[in-house]
Formats: C-alpha cells, sequence, structure tokens
C-alpha cells in the first residue's frame, strides 16, 4: 500500500463517522505532481508532468474546505463551479466532476494544463491565503486534468439541435475558435472552421510545445468537433483566400467569428537582430514544435539551428517554451535574459520551476543592448546590461532601470526574442468596416460583436495576447451571441 | 485537392505542375506566391509563386528549380500524384498601372515569377523591354512567352551559349542609357542577381522593383523569419512584400541571412539522392 492509499483510507473511514472538520483537512499535505526526472526529461518532448494518481486527487479534493462563499470561483475567468466538482472528486465521482466542469469549460484537459491558477481561481482559495502561500491552495488545475484525462475520446459528441438551414463561418482554429464552433454548431448551425495553417488548433498546436501540453489532446478536441459535423478548411487564410466581405456575401455565411489570436512577434529594434542564428520565439516554436525540426531528417524536413548556447530574451511562458525547447534540442547552456526580477515574471510558476530544474540559468535584471555577428552574419554573443528595479510603474511593477555603464558579453549562436506578439495586421488591411484600436486589436462590445453586423471577434486578437481560459470564455460569450442574433 | 493535373519538364532542373487549387485559383493575382508541401505533415513548407491560374478549371500554375530536397521530391511526383497542400495566394499583389516603358529583366528560375507580371504589365498598356538571362542554354525557360508578350527581347547567357554572352546587367544598363531611359524596372533572380540590377539602375535613378526569395515559414506575418531590412526598416517578405524597392534593400544581409540553413539542406538533399526510391520509403523518403 502506498502512503497516500493508506491516509485516504484513514480519511473514508474517519468520514463514516460525519463529515470531515477544517482540522483534518489541514493535516492533508499538498499533493505533489508526479513529473517525468528533469535530466531524463531533457532528452526526451514527452509530457513533463505526469498527473496525479487517483489516490492523490481524492487527498488534494479533500484538502478543500468547502467554502460557503467559494472565492476560488471569482477567480476563475468562466466561472466554473470549483467548490461543487473538488467535492465530487473528494467523493470519487470523478464522471459527475468533469460534468460539472463542463458546463463552464470545453477544454478542462488543456485548462488544467496552462491556465495561470496561482493569478486565478487558485490565488484566491482560503486554503492558501491561510497559509499565505499560494503554492499551498488547493491544487484545482490539477484536479481538473486528472478528471479530464480518465475521459480521453470516450465522451461522444454532443447532441446537435436539429438544422437551422444558417451557416457560421469561424476564423482560426484556436481555442476560441474551437469552443464557438462548438457552441453555434450544437446549436443547430452549419459550421465551417478556416485555418490558415495546415494543421488545426492554434498556439496550442505551434506555439505550446508538446512537453506541456501533448499535441493528442487538442487533437481529441478537433475530433470532437468534426463528429458534431463541423467542417474545417486548412490551408485557408482569411483576407488573402477569401476576405471576411466575400464569406458573408458571395458564400453565404449569416455570421462570422474571427480568433485569429495575436500573430505578430514583437523584436527589440536592436542592433544585429537581422543575423543568422536569431530567433522570433514563434518562429523557434513553431519550426519545433508544428514542424517537428526536433525530427529533422528523421521524418520532418524542417531545420532549426543547431544550437550550443542559446540566449532568450523575456520572462513569459513563451521564453519559457523557448528556452525549454533550446534544452531539448540539444543546446548546451540556455540563459534566459529577464530585464525585472523573477519575481515580476509573466510566466506561470510552474513553467519557471521546471526550466530551472532542467538547467535554464536565470539572468535577471539584465537586458541585451545589442546582438554580436562575425563576419559570416552569424550570431556570436550578445551585449548585455544590468539593471535595478526602481519606482512602480503603470502596470503596478518596479520599473527596471538600466545601469550605466555595466554592459558585458555573453558568448551565445542562438538568440532567440521572446518579449510578446501583437496583433497581425492582415485582417485590419483586408477588411474596411471593420474598427480596431490603435494596437491593431479588434473592437467589441460586452458581447463580443464588432463595429460589423453579424460578425463577432474574441480571443488574443481583441484581448491582445492573453490566455487559453480567457479566449475560451470570450469564444462561449460570442456563440452564446451568435446563436442569439441568428434566431432573430 | 492539390492533385497534378499536368506536369512538363521546362528544362535539366526545372519543371512546370499545374495543380487543383480552386480558391487560389479564384483569388490569386499577379505577383503573389502560395506556400506548399509535399507532405501534409511533416514535410518543409516552401514558397513558390503563382506563375499562372486558370480561376474556370480552378488551377494554379507552379514553376520551380530543383535546388534542394523539398523541390527534388516534387520534381519526383507525376500527373495523378497530389502535393500535401498548398496555401495562398500570399503576399501583397504587385501594383500594375500604366508606366510607360518597363524594363523587366528575369534571372534563372526568376523568369517565372518574371512572366504573370510581364503579362499583366502588358495588359495595361505598357511597352515591353525584356531581359531573360541564364547560366546556360538548357536552363533558359520560357523565351517563347516572352517573346511572344515583349516589344523587344534580350536573351544573354553566361557562356554564350544562346543569345549574348553577358550577365544581364550588361543590356540593362544599355537600355537604361538610352533616351528615353525606361520609366521602371523590375528584377527578378538570384539575389546576387537583383543587387547589381539595383547597383546598374541606382545611379540612373530608374525607380526598380525586386521580388525577394527570403526563407519563409508561415507566410502570413507571424513568424518574422523572412525578415529583411528596407530603408532602414525591418520588413516581412510574406507580407509586406514579396516585391520592394530594390534600391532600399539591404542585399547583403539578406543574402547571409539566407545562407542559415545550408549545411543542413544540403545533407537532407545529399540522403534524398541517395535514397530516392520509394520502395519500402514513405513519401519524405525516410524508412
Ligand atoms: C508559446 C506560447 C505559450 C503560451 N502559454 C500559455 C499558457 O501556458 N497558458 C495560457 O493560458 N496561455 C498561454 N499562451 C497564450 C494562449 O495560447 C493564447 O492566449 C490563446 O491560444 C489565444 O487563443 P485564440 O482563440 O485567440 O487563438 P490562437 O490560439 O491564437 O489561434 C489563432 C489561429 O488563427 C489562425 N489564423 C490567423 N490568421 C488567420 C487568417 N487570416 N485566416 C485563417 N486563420 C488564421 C492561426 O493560424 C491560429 O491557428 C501561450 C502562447 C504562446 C505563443
Ligand atoms: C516569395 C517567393 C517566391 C518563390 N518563387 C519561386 C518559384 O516560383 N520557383 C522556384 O523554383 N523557387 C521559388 N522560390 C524559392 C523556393 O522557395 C526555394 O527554392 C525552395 O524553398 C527550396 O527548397 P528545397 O528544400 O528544395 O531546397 P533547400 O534545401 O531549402 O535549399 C537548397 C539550396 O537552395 C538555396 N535556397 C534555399 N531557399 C532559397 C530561396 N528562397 N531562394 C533561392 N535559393 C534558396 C539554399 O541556400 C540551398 O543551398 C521562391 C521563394 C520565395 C520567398
Ligand atoms: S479553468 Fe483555469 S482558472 Fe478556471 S478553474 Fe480551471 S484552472 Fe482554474
Ligand atoms: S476557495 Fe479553496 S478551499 Fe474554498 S472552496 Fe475554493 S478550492 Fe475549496
Ligand atoms: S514567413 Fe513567417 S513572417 Fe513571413
Amino acid at each position: 500500500m502506498t502512503e497516500e492509499e493508506k491516509q485516504l483510507s484513514e480519511l473514508l473511514d474517519k468520514q463514516k463517522t460525519g463529515p470531515l472538520k477544517a482540522k483534518d483537512r489541514y493535516t492533508i499535505r499538498p499533493q505533489e505532481m508526479p513529473s517525468q526526472d528533469p535530466h531524463t526529461r531533457r532528452e526526451n518532448m514527452n509530457e513533463v508532468a505526469l498527473g496525479y494518481t487517483e489516490e492523490q486527487a481524492r487527498l488534494e479534493a479533500m484538502r478543500c474546505l468547502q467554502c460557503k462563499n467559494a472565492p476560488c470561483v471569482e477567480g476563475c475567468p468562466v466561472r466554473i463551479r470549483i467548490r461543487d466538482f473538488v467535492a465530487a472528486i473528494a467523493e470519487g465521482h470523478f464522471t459527475e466532476a468533469l460534468e460539472i466542469i463542463k458546463e463552464n469549460s470545453l477544454l478542462p484537459a488543456v485548462c488544467g494544463r496552462v491556465c495561470p491558477q496561482e493569478v486565478q481561481c487558485q490565488e484566491k482559495c482560503t486554503v492558501g491565503l491561510k497559509y499565505k502561500d499560494v503554492s499551498k491552495s488547493v491544487s484545482i488545475g490539477r484536479l481538473e486534468r486528472f478528471v479530464a484525462d480518465l475521459d480521453p475520446g470516450k465522451a461522444a459528441a454532443p447532441k446537435t439541435a436539429p438544422a437551422t438551414g444558417k451557416k457560421v463561418a469561424v476564423i482560426g482554429s484556436g481555442p476560441g475558435g474551437i469552443v464557438v464552433a462548438a457552441d453555434t454548431r450544437r446549436a443547430g448551425h452549419e459550421v465551417t472552421v478556416f485555418e490558415a495553417f495546415h494543421k488545426p488548433g492554434g498556439v496550442m498546436v505551434y506555439g505550446i510545445p508538446e512537453f506541456r501540453l501533448p499535441k493528442a489532446i487538442v487533437q481529441q478536441e478537433i475530433d470532437v468537433l468534426r463528429k458534431m459535423g463541423v467542417e474545417i478548411v486548412c490551408n485557408f487564410i482569411v483576407g488573402r483566400t477569401r476576405t471576411v466581405a466575400e464569406l458573408m456575401s458571395e458564400d453565404g455565411f449569416d455570421a462570422v467569428y474571427i480568433g485569429v489570436g495575436a500573430g505578430l512577434p514583437k523584436f527589440m529594434h536592436i542592433e544585429g537582430e537581422q543575423l543568422v542564428g536569431v530567433y522570433s520565439a514563434n518562429e523557434y516554436l513553431t519550426r519545433a514544435n508544428l514542424m517537428k525540426a526536433y525530427e529533422f531528417g528523421k521524418g520532418a524536413d524542417t531545420p532549426i539551428a543547431v544550437s550550443r548556447r542559446v540566449a532568450v530574451f523575456g520572462g513569459g511562458n513563451v521564453a519559457m517554451d523557448s528556452a525549454r525547447m533550446a534544452v531539448r534540442l540539444g543546446a548546451e547552456k540556455v540563459y534566459l535574459v529577464y530585464r525585472r526580477s523573477e519575481k515580476e515574471m509573466p510566466a506561470r510558476v510552474e513553467e519557471v520551476h521546471h526550466a530551472k530544474e532542467e538547467g535554464v540559468e536565470f539572468c535577471v535584471l539584465q537586458n541585451p543592448k545589442r546582438i554580436l555577428g562575425n563576419e559570416q552574419g552569424h550570431v556570436v554573443g550578445v551585449e548585455c546590461l544590468r539593471y535595478e528595479l526602481g519606482e512602480p510603474d503603470d502596470s503596478g511593477r518596479r520599473r527596471p532601470v538600466p545601469i550605466e555603464g555595466s554592459e558585458f558579453t555573453i558568448d551565445v549562436d542562438t538568440v532567440i526574442v521572446a518579449i510578446g506578439n501583437g496583433a497581425n495586421p492582415l485582417l485590419e488591411q483586408t477588411t474596411p468596416g471593420l474598427k480596431f484600436n490603435k494596437w491593431g486589436n479588434i473592437e467589441v462590445d460586452e458581447n463580443c460583436k464588432t463595429s460589423m453586423e453579424g460578425v463577432y471577434a474574441g480571443g488574443d486578437i481583441v484581448l491582445g495576447a492573453a490566455t487559453v481560459i480567457l479566449a475560451m470564455g470570450q469564444g462561449r460569450i460570442a456563440a452564446a451571441a451568435i446563436n442569439q442574433y441568428l434566431s432573430c | 485537392m492539390y492533385k497534378i493535373l499536368s506536369k512538363k519538364k521546362l528544362s535539366e532542373n526545372v519543371f512546370r505542375i499545374d495543380i487543383t487549387a480552386p480558391h487560389i485559383a479564384r483569388a490569386r493575382k499577379a505577383g503573389q506566391f502560395v506556400i506548399v508541401s509535399v507532405d501534409e505533415d511533416a514535410g518543409e513548407r516552401i514558397p513558390l509563386t503563382i506563375a499562372g491560374a486558370d480561376s474556370e478549371r480552378g488551377t494554379i500554375r507552379l514553376i520551380f528549380q530543383r535546388v534542394g530536397k523539398a523541390t527534388a521530391q516534387m520534381a519526383d511526383l507525376q500527373e495523378g500524384d497530389a502535393l500535401g497542400y498548398a496555401a495562398g495566394p500570399l503576399g501583397r499583389p504587385t501594383h500594375i498601372e500604366q508606366f510607360g516603358t518597363v524594363v523587366c529583366v528575369g534571372g534563372g528560375i526568376g523568369i517565372a515569377p518574371l512572366l504573370p507580371i510581364a503579362e499583366a504589365l502588358k495588359e495595361a498598356g505598357n511597352t515591353l523591354i525584356s531581359i531573360l538571362g541564364a547560366r546556360t542554354k538548357e536552363l533558359l525557360i520560357l523565351e517563347d512567352e516572352f517573346q511572344a508578350l515583349s516589344d523587344e527581347l534580350i536573351v544573354v547567357t553566361d557562356d554564350g551559349s544562346r543569345g549574348r554572352k553577358a550577365l544581364v546587367t550588361e543590356p540593362l544598363k544599355e537600355v537604361c542609357l538610352r533616351s528615353p531611359k525606361p520609366d521602371l524596372a523590375i528584377a527578378i533572380g538570384p539575389t546576387i542577381m537583383m543587387k547589381f540590377c539595383c547597383e546598374t539602375t541606382r545611379p540612373l535613378e530608374i525607380p526598380t522593383q525586386v521580388s525577394l526569395n527570403t526563407i519563409m515559414v508561415d507566410g502570413t506575418g507571424m513568424c518574422g523569419g523572412c525578415r529583411v531590412e528596407v530603408g532602414g526598416q525591418t520588413k516581412f517578405v510574406c507580407v509586406d512584400g514579396p516585391e520592394f524597392d530594390g534600391h532600399l534593400v539591404n542585399f547583403d544581409q539578406m543574402m547571409k541571412r539566407m545562407s542559415a540553413y545550408k549545411d543542413l539542406e544540403q545533407r537532407a538533399y545529399e540522403n534524398y539522392k541517395k535514397h530516392p526510391c520509394k520502395i519500402g520509403l514513405d513519401k519524405r523518403g525516410n524508412k
């Protein structure tokens, strides 16, 4: 009997005499996530976090105090009934738990893995607050993932209402697009998803790496859409292959959802950015994930730099993914250069932790000044400046200020710029009548309706680079509005 | 979809294929390109100019040169086979208007992308002087098409096996020195050729357009891999181009960037050449 099995059976025995008390619940240790050994996983692309066992999941769920006001729900952008699904897991009613989650989230296997829980649901959790340590909160995301993984593909495709004869076009197959497609198809509309790439899934397939979000999980969601009768057309670039106006006036689509994401890499505009060996994170990750460059010569045809020493600029999820990908592609040394301190890093805490375990070297309070190249135009190093933290800026974070004369050089042969993404201008250029703000994001009202009749938008193209769950949440709102619009 | 309806060998290493792609055939304009891959799953995505289209038949025409693994795999496909996919049309269409006299310079495989542009320019009422160049006679393509289209055609080869023995910049300079001088020059070909064409026209202040062929991944402005410096600013060839004012392009830097994967590409091509036979191998040439 494992330790967890023993503890669980003791608690279950205790429960027979009456509900567990807060005191009992506090005695349960937060359950660690089993994960691949850091040394082994440096060599493979497999998922790092392996998922809870049944006993672990139930123990973790028993840590939940079942608060009356359930503050955790406030922290979840789509208001999943967290308290109730966690209670169901504690009881061993896993199917019921999943059903509760699915009332509000269509992609629990994804969100359980990639949500920044420590600043959402888990930030508000009473248990974490009591310990003044968010890492001691109930691991809501891991529990969500646990029940979602129990039923891979088993779930039958949701039923669809009788055909309405109305047609919906969904542009972009990221999380927002997937949700809109499912929800409008369920209402009986004929739905077509248009995707620019040759594989659907958006950032979940081209950006977030296999070792964090297995592609098979995204594929399952796509398969469900197909089973529901959603048509998915790849290699179709709206704005080029067909414009939004043509889809509506010539192809007979009654409503359109635009979920094209934030597909424009930001560069730093410093000297040396055009050198060979300088990548945007988008390019690096697309080559590696979507095009499977890690199998170059062994089944995949897209090359990627063979790097020994890599510098990644940035401190978000994208930077962590790039750094950890570089480790897996065989780099001996990977530096993560970030101009603020670790506390300010926007990446998920778990990713920061995993990156460090895998040997990524964090260079905080440093910022690149220029990239150095050799005669052939290849990267040979980065000149950095040291920074210190000054007064708080508009975002409330302390502003990093450069220390004069603190220049130093690190030797690298590859640089990955991961400082964020802006809005891709293609639709703005090709969709007259659609209102954008000055950053190129589409303007929408509270129902995700744009300035064009019948056209809705959501996700990163509206919010700026945001999160999977926010894109999903907007997809829900937009789909409801589209269904309402088409029923009139 | 993407089925090869016809295939023709234009020279030792240059092939022309017509494939079904009705959406692209309908939307494309001169100067635009597609991204294709022979394999839907893990093939390399490569950009190729749309050399022509038949919107009624729903087909587009591609002309490509066998230079590496991806183009060699394409060259090995037969009529009836299909490409993994084609996405497009990508890039901004060429700006076509009545300029007056336009001199079109095509080098090597660059002659292929030049053809639809020359056709559109002719249709808009321009006087067309075409200069076609190749290393040797066998590599010269589309001469008949340009002969039919142009008001004047000058052919050059490096070895003199066809036309004049010269580089394209020689007749270009002569044409530019005529009076009145041409109103516009368009040069498409190897980067080095485009660079020297621009050096030829710069002192004479003849506006010169070039079509850049950088390395690409997505072709939609998402990755930045195709970036070049134009007039001191970073531009993405796939969305801001592929055509640019040649006098502003930093060609030296572009040539360096294009060599980024030379060794890896060469290895892949050598492997493919050693095992081109498909028996026991999948479509990608792997065991
Ligand atoms: C490397 C990386 C790591 C991330 N990690 C996390 C994380 O851990 N947690 C988290 O919550 N979020 C993370 N994010 C952010 C998250 O992935 C996005 O916020 C989310 O995917 C946005 O969803 P979306 O619906 O807007 O569409 P996207 O996922 O952005 O997908 C848009 C799709 O539209 C397609 N498209 C674009 N233009 C067109 C067009 N003209 N015609 C047709 N199709 C088009 C694109 O090819 C793409 O497939 C990460 C992002 C990146 C890049
Ligand atoms: C907008 C655009 C339009 C294009 N139109 C055409 C076209 O109509 N017909 C055509 O034949 N080619 C065209 N190209 C070039 C074509 O994309 C490349 O030849 C192709 O990607 C080579 O792939 P490969 O795997 O066969 O060779 P690789 O293995 O990728 O390369 C083999 C060799 O060719 C060189 N090379 C790689 N990429 C290019 C490139 N983009 N241009 C020149 N040399 C390169 C490499 O340095 C290497 O030595 C175009 C490129 C762009 C960007
Ligand atoms: S969807 Fe995300 S924020 Fe909401 S409960 Fe799940 S992990 Fe927390
Ligand atoms: S706040 Fe924490 S303890 Fe309270 S119900 Fe939510 S998960 Fe349970
Ligand atoms: S090819 Fe990716 S941005 Fe141009």
